[in-house]
């Protein structure tokens, strides 16, 4: 069983820190295929947060594929599919080695790639994954 | 979520309006609440919330418009339907709590015994203590359970964490949600701060003057407004051609809350706007006003 917490200040919406546990939970084996997610009740009145919000985020698990839910059984741990193949892992860190050497060259300092990154992923929300318009994308 | 469609309101508000004296407590209020919502009321002291509850709690009658609760005009059926927790947890001090609760289940055609006995038990709130003798939190807990245990389809909390610390905010507004997870009640809690309720809320509603100046889905507001940052010197421009709600400039800067479109230019920067930011955004700007959000709650003439 997994016990949720939310941190108010860190700016991430509440149903965002539940998918986002539960995807941690899952990558370190603490989650395993079959486990059952506490109910919506469970989890709105240990957190004192609105059910609408842990329903949210359960259709947000269901939705990304990492739990099944079940009117009147409860949610369940699904097989776990890797999204990102080992391959695809060692691609991106070394597309991410080369922009950091570059942006090293360039004089940036840790706090300036951190802040660089951040501003980036603004441009592209997590939400669009999958569905990125490139015509929009870099606009700001 | 699919009975929405079939239920009535929970309540449904038209032009009400309260006068005391020649002062207006509350004017020209018109708002519907969908059933199984949670909304927040909020606006500062002396803004109507007190008001607007005791009436629809059937408490005090209003000066003018219609009001219809679960459907129906109130009436002692509706009432009994009705949970109302003052301000402050007003209990009989001098009772003990298996006391009061027996109060609750003579004064009460709907009583929940079992539920009532398990939270107390849950909460080790001992059932011979006089209610005097708890602990604030104690009371207020005291009192959602007797509201609770009338299995209400409208729960209406006046500030019910005015007098509570940290740890009996939490416990308190665990046990609200709880309730609002079992579905079928509609709450209404009031705060003057917005920030207490922005976790529990998915509905929101600002009064300020008597007047409401914000109704809504929670979602759909905070989609719907976007904070933009940019040159001063382009403020103007952004007022001109959009929806500003308010901004403020601090040297070159200008820092605006926009409701709807946003200009395509890079010159501004925009980020989504926090329900707390939005909130003060409005009761500084009282010209302003969001009212009704597609869902939930619109203003619109009572059905």
């Amino acid at each position: 069983m997994i016990e949720f917490r939310l941190d108010t200040s860190s700016g991430v919406p509440p149903y965002l820190q539940i998918v986002r546990q539960v995807e941690h939970a899952i990558r370190l084996g603490l989650l395993r295929t079959g486990d059952r997610l506490p109910t919506v009740k469970e989890v709105a009145s240990s957190l004192a947060v609105n059910p609408n919000t842990v329903l949210k985020a359960y259709r947000e698990l269901d939705h990304r594929g990492l739990t099944s839910g079940k009117v009147g059984s409860g949610t369940f741990i699904e097989p776990s599919r890797s999204v990102v193949s080992p391959a695809q892992l060692k691609l991106l860190r070394r597309s991410l080695h080369n922009w950091i050497r570059g942006a090293r060259a360039a004089g940036l300092t840790d706090a300036d790639i951190d802040a660089f990154v951040a501003d980036a992923r603004k441009d592209i929300p997590e939400r669009q994954i999958g569905e990125v318009r490139r015509d929009e994308s870099g606009g700001r | 979520m699919n009975q929405a469609a079939v239920n009535p309101a929970a309540v449904s508000a038209h032009r009400l309006g309260r006068r005391y004296g020649k002062l207006w407590a509350l004017r020209d209020c018109s708002l519907r609440l969908g059933p199984g919502s949670v909304v927040a009321l909020v606006g500062p002291n002396g803004a109507g919330k007190s008001t607007l509850l005791n009436i629809l709690a059937g408490l005090i009658e209003p000066s003018e418009g219609e009001v219809r609760i679960l459907g129906e005009t109130p009436n002692d059926r509706v009432r009994s339907r009705v949970a109302f927790t003052a301000q402050n947890h007003p209990l009989y001090r001098s009772l003990t709590v298996a006391q009061t609760m027996r109060a609750g289940r003579l004064l009460n055609t709907e009583w929940d015994e079992p539920m009532a006995r398990e939270r107390f038990a849950q909460l080790d709130i001992p059932l011979d203590r006089r209610v005097g003798r708890l602990s604030t939190g104690q009371q207020a807990q005291v009192s959602l359970t007797l509201a609770l245990a009338k299995r209400p389809q409208l729960l209406l909390l006046d500030e019910p964490l005015a007098a509570l610390d940290p740890v009996a905010r939490q416990v308190f507004m665990q046990t609200v949600m709880g309730a609002a997870a079992d579905g079928e009640v509609t709450i209404v809690l009031s705060s003057h701060v917005i920030t207490d309720l922005e976790r529990v809320c998915d509905h929101l509603i600002v009064l300020d003057h008597g007047r409401v100046q914000v109704a809504g889905a929670v979602d759909d507001l905070l989609a719907e407004h976007t904070v933009l940052s940019g040159p001063a010197d382009q403020a103007e421009s952004l007022r001109r051609n959009h929806v500003v709600i308010g901004a403020s400039t601090v040297g070159r800067q200008t820092i605006a809350l926009v409701r709807g479109e946003t200009p395509h230019d890079e010159a501004w920067r925009a980020e989504p706007v926090g329900l707390e930011e939005l909130v003060v955004t409005y009761l500084r700007n009282p010209h302003q006003a969001a009212l009704p959000g597609p869902r939930g709650i619109v203003k619109d003439q009572v059905a």
